[in-house]
């Protein structure tokens, strides 16, 4: 009796003619968007030595405005506290309407659309809105984020909602409970645990987010960056990116922290 | 027995939480409304704004309504480009991220030094936004798709890496001892004992971010680094709002329609 003498770990496509086709699909259209991309390869290449020279500029990270620094970094996470605590309170309303086993069809596609708008335009786009009714200033940040926090938690919540075991609605429906007291009894106690490590994770996403919102005139410490780029001092920027880097790093490790605590 | 009675029976009312519990619960409510008030009060909002916000917003409306179709040829071109922006960088993603997330990963890093250079570069990558990352490497490569490439590749490493780290902490280890065994030396239990494990999450993840990405490149423009972004933004200063309407609803599309694709392949591989 022979025994194989090679193997072939098992493969992700059964059959070799899929595994090929798809293989050579995808580079193909790698390389066709590599072939098709209107890049000016000269001015790219220019940019080593610029990159050395900007790094250069980089360091050391200049510290010394570090008042005006403090202000960006405090209207950040104020714009994220403030963002987080109204999109905590929106997300219910919104995620309740978008659960198919809560609410009645017409209900549901609206609430559902609703998301999906929200979710699809990046915050930047959201922000320009905001800063062309609001004018410029932190208030089109908050609002932008806002929206952002409500899209996200209120997805969670629906999913979480639909995941739901039909036993317990039908346990407290049974009981002749009308829909507010169905609303507490059975999917209050159900969402709780996910609503609040999501909104906390979300803190966090925002505290992220601030920091850019800014680009487009819409407060924190976003605009002061964009500024010192614009007018080519590096330094300063490294010094707010620094600030950035970390802020967030705390930010991940609160997050972190409460969430492991509340588990 | 009437509810009295039964009250004078059974004094003893059921409560889902201890009066100690219930003392905290508001105490942790009385600092997060805390927290929220001083936030916003803080912040300095021009509250006469709410007042003709409805005004702005019904005179932004009236000139999106309708949308200048014709300008939809302009777009066609930017659009792919953005899509060949995100593609491309998710493409760097994949080749740079594997070696940060074999070093970020505590059961494959060589020793602590590296796991912690590896978590480092996660870290910086990750708190970094995209656009920012377009505003350093449009100030190194210039305007174009280049620095957009750069930008979502950079941002996506911290990513996709940080997720396939957690993803090789969590592998069976019995695999690897069993490929040990045969006296198999790293590259080859790397290949054979972790890879085939973690590959389902390295595809999904990938995609994902893909998808991520899309979103991500249509906004590059704004900070010079091509795609649609930067039609959109001239479009924007030239107050062309019916233009506007028009490269929003097409994002929409492309959004939409590579949302659908992503998850679409990703519940086929997970």
């Amino acid at each position: 009796m022979s025994y194989p003498d090679t193997w072939k770990p098992p493969s992700f496509f059964r059959s070799p003619y899929v595994r090929y086709g798809v293989m050579s699909a995808v580079i193909g259209y790698f390389v066709f968007s590599w072939l098709t991309l209107e890049a000016d390869w000269n001015r790219a290449l220019q940019g080593i030595p610029r990159a050395v020279d900007i790094f250069q500029r980089m360091f050391p990270p200049d510290f010394s405005r570090w008042s005006l620094l403090m202000r960006g970094v405090l209207e950040s996470v104020q714009m994220a506290f403030a963002a987080s605590f109204f999109g905590m309170i929106f997300a219910i309303p919104v995620g309740l309407c978008a659960a198919n086993n809560l609410v009645p069809k017409p209900v549901y596609f609206v609430g559902r659309a609703f998301l999906g708008i929200s979710r699809t335009f990046h915050e930047i786009i959201v922000a320009i809105f905001f800063v062309k009714i609001f004018g410029f200033g932190p208030l089109a940040g908050v609002l932008t984020l806002i929206v952002a926090s409500f899209s996200f938690i209120g997805k969670m919540l629906a999913e979480d909602i639909e995941n739901m075991k039909p036993g317990k609605l039908e346990a407290i429906k049974a009981t002749g409970a009308s829909f507010p007291k169905l609303l507490n009894y059975a999917i209050q106690p159900h969402i709780l645990p996910r609503y609040i490590g999501v909104s906390i994770y979300r803190l966090d996403a925002n505290i992220r987010h601030s920091t850019v919102v800014g680009i487009v005139g819409a407060g924190g410490i976003g605009q002061t960056l964009a500024a010192s780029f614009s007018r080519y001092d590096y330094g300063f920027s490294l010094a707010i990116l620094i600030t950035i880097v970390s802020l967030v790093f705390i930010g991940e490790f609160f997050s972190k922290w409460i969430r492991g605590y509340l588990r | 027995m009437t509810r009295s009675e039964l009250q004078q029976k059974y004094p003893f009312i059921w409560k889902r939480f201890t009066p100690a519990q219930t003392l905290t619960r508001y105490v942790v409510y009385a600092i997060i409304v805390f927290i929220a008030v001083w936030s916003v009060s803080n912040l300095d909002i021009p509250w006469f704004y709410f007042l003709d916000a409805h005004v702005q917003a019904g005179d932004l409306l009236t000139r999106m309504i309708p949308p200048y179709w014709p300008f939809f040829v302009n777009i066609v071109d930017p659009l792919i480009e953005t899509l060949h922006i995100a593609t491309l960088g998710t493409v760097f993603t994949v080749v740079l991220t594997f070696p940060v997330a074999i070093m970020s990963a505590r059961n494959t890093t060589l020793n602590r030094f590296t796991w912690f250079i590896g978590r480092f570069i996660l870290v910086t990558s990750r708190s970094v936004n995209t656009v920012v990352w377009g505003l350093l490497f449009v100030a190194i490569f210039g305007p174009g798709p280049v620095a957009g490439i750069f930008s979502v590749a950079a941002r996506s490493i911290g990513f996709v890496g940080k997720l396939i780290a957690e993803a090789i902490e969590e592998i069976d280890h019995g695999t690897v001892e069993a490929i040990e065994a045969t006296g198999a030396n790293k590259l080859q239990i790397l290949l054979i004992g972790v890879l085939p494990q973690v590959m389902p999450v390295i595809l999904g993840t990938i995609i994902y971010r893909w998808d991520i990405n899309i979103r991500e490149s249509t906004v590059l423009g704004f900070v010079g680094a091509g795609g649609i972004g930067i039609v959109l933004y001239s479009s924007i200063n030239l107050f062309s709002w019916d233009e506007v309407a028009v490269i929003l609803i097409s994002i929409f599309g492309v959004v939409l329609v590579s949302e659908y694709l992503s998850i679409k392949v990703r519940s086929r591989i997970t």
